[in-house]
């Protein structure tokens, strides 16, 4: 008899498959998005069945509260503003054919060239896991061991953001929209509760899966409902504080990266007796970094005030 | 107990995947955001079932999250849809 | 073992209820039929494997993290349905019908 656990597996894994096919392949954008949403969900139970509920924190925070939230936008944009497709020069395609070719070998190739029986790195992280001032080792390996990779993934998000202030501006002029007397009662209820279950979230992280990347998609969602509902409107005046959230985060990892180092030890080496108090400092400020940044990616514009003129055209 | 709970999860899976022809067919966007909001709800019953059956109590943090951002999607989808009407 | 059967049994009839939504999402004729059926099989559904799960909890915390589950679900799926429900209902009175 097959084990109904393995059957289980089985059938998650074809049904990821078959939604990624189906993804591609369906006519309606709209049904495309739906189904990309549920592919996202999937993916986190297929991340739970690999036991790396780290990772499907992750999915479940960044693939049902935002990705969604921003692909509807998105195709809200081309509705309102449909505009001809740019035909793309030949040698475009070429160039990005034989790139995504070299990429794809290049996995291939590492994915070969891996012994499959390795031992990896579980027992050097087990047997460190004393120094590293936590007691979560997924969050010992990304904010000790390769703290450096972490910091790169930080710095990618400001830089996103950063692009996306400089192609678009404006404020939002729209009115607020009706939602009702019961989604207000609702609001009230579950936007300190999300920010409860974030902060929750970031505080777990030292001892359980959870931290800063899980806390800071969770507090997002925050964000995002309040710009949904116009409970609460970016104004210019506001982008010092916004700027200074997008940096907080790569700020603080990079100075305490720098700060530790000297007197025999290198950048990111913390010492062990103040590991756990800096890699909090760092988890905190990152989480709002984190935070505020997918919101304002989400609300997709710098808040400059328009000229007038500009905008009746 | 551990083989009965692996059946009742292969029967939920199957349920949300019998609900994404309803996503295929549409033709309306609010059914198909009402069926992703169904295997919203199957998907925490399912981690919740498996937090028992992996003995991993975290899992109860990620339905956890599920639970609490399930709305956001669908609260943007009502927000637009009633810019588009306006 | 008494308490074992009889959260199976509760987990195993929450999933009967989340086959007859999917039915009732499959089969019924328009889409506010659809949002009834869906809405209270998925409700009850999960009301009846969180009790289940709840049964078979090993500490008084996961217990009180599956009661936060089924309030958060219970009540943002009751607002995503009635926020879905006025919005077929507009895009009916704007179509003229």
């Amino acid at each position: 008899m097959v084990e109904p656990l393995l059957l289980f597996d089985a059938l998650l894994g074809l049904a990821i498959a078959a939604l990624a096919v189906a993804v591609l392949t369906v006519h309606d954008r709209f049904a495309m998005i739906v189904l990309f949403i549920v592919f996202g969900l999937m993916s986190a139970l297929a991340w739970v069945r690999l036991s790396a509920p780290d990772v499907a924190l992750a999915e479940a925070a960044i693939g049902t509260g935002l990705t969604g939230a921003l692909l509807l936008t998105t195709l809200h944009h081309i509705r309102a503003a449909p505009a001809a497709p740019v035909p793309v020069p030949g040698g475009v395609v070429v160039a990005n054919l034989g790139l995504c070719a070299l990429i794809f070998g290049g996995l291939a190739f590492a994915f070969l060239l891996t012994p499959l029986q390795a031992p990896g790195l579980a027992p050097a992280v087990a047997q460190n896991m004393a120094a590293s001032g936590v007691g979560h080792p997924v969050t010992a390996v990304l904010l000790n061991f390769r703290a450096y990779d972490t910091l790169m993934e930080v710095v990618v998000l400001l830089a996103a953001i950063v692009a996306v202030w400089m192609v678009e501006r404006g404020t939002v002029q729209a009115p607020a929209p009706v939602l009702g007397e019961i989604y207000r009662g609702f609001s009230r209820l579950a936007l300190p509760a999300i920010v409860v279950i974030g902060s929750y979230l970031l505080w777990v992280g030292a001892q359980a899966p959870g931290g800063a990347f899980q806390g800071g998609a969770v507090l997002a969602a925050v964000g995002l409902l309040l710009l949904l509902g116009r409970l609460y409107r970016p104004q210019p005046a506001h982008r010092p504080f916004a700027r200074a959230g997008f940096v907080l985060g790569t700020a603080v990892f990079a100075g305490v990266a720098l700060l530790v180092a000297g007197g025999g030890r290198l950048p990111f080496e913390y010492p062990a007796a103040h590991a756990k108090t800096l890699i909090l400092l760092i988890e905190g400020m990152v989480t709002i970094s984190i935070a505020v940044t997918l919101a304002a990616l989400f609300h997709g514009r710098e808040p400059e005030a328009v000229p007038v003129s500009e905008k009746s055209e | 107990m551990i083989t009965a709970l692996s059946i009742i999860l292969i029967v939920l899976l199957v349920s949300i995947l019998g609900g994404l022809i309803r996503v295929l067919r549409g033709p309306e966007p609010a059914e198909r955001m009402l069926a992703a909001q169904l295997f919203g709800t199957a998907s925490v019953a399912m981690l919740l079932i498996l937090s028992r059956v992996m003995a991993m109590p975290a899992l109860l943090d990620v339905a956890l999250v599920f639970a609490l951002l399930a709305a956001v999607t669908l609260v943007c989808f009502v927000v637009l849809a009633a810019k588009e009407g306006r | 073992m008494l308490l074992d059967l009889l959260a199976l049994a509760l987990i195993a009839v929450g999933a009967f209820f989340f086959v007859a939504g999917t039915i009732g999402l499959l089969r019924f004729p328009d889409t506010l039929c659809r949002l009834h059926a869906l809405t209270k099989a998925d409700g009850l559904g999960l009301g009846l494997t969180c009790l289940g799960v709840a049964l078979l909890a090993g500490t008084a915390g996961e217990v009180v993290r599956i009661v936060l589950i089924w309030f958060f679900v219970a009540t943002s799926s009751a607002v995503c349905g009635h926020l879905i429900a006025r919005h077929v209902r507009r895009a009916a009175n704007a179509g003229g019908r």
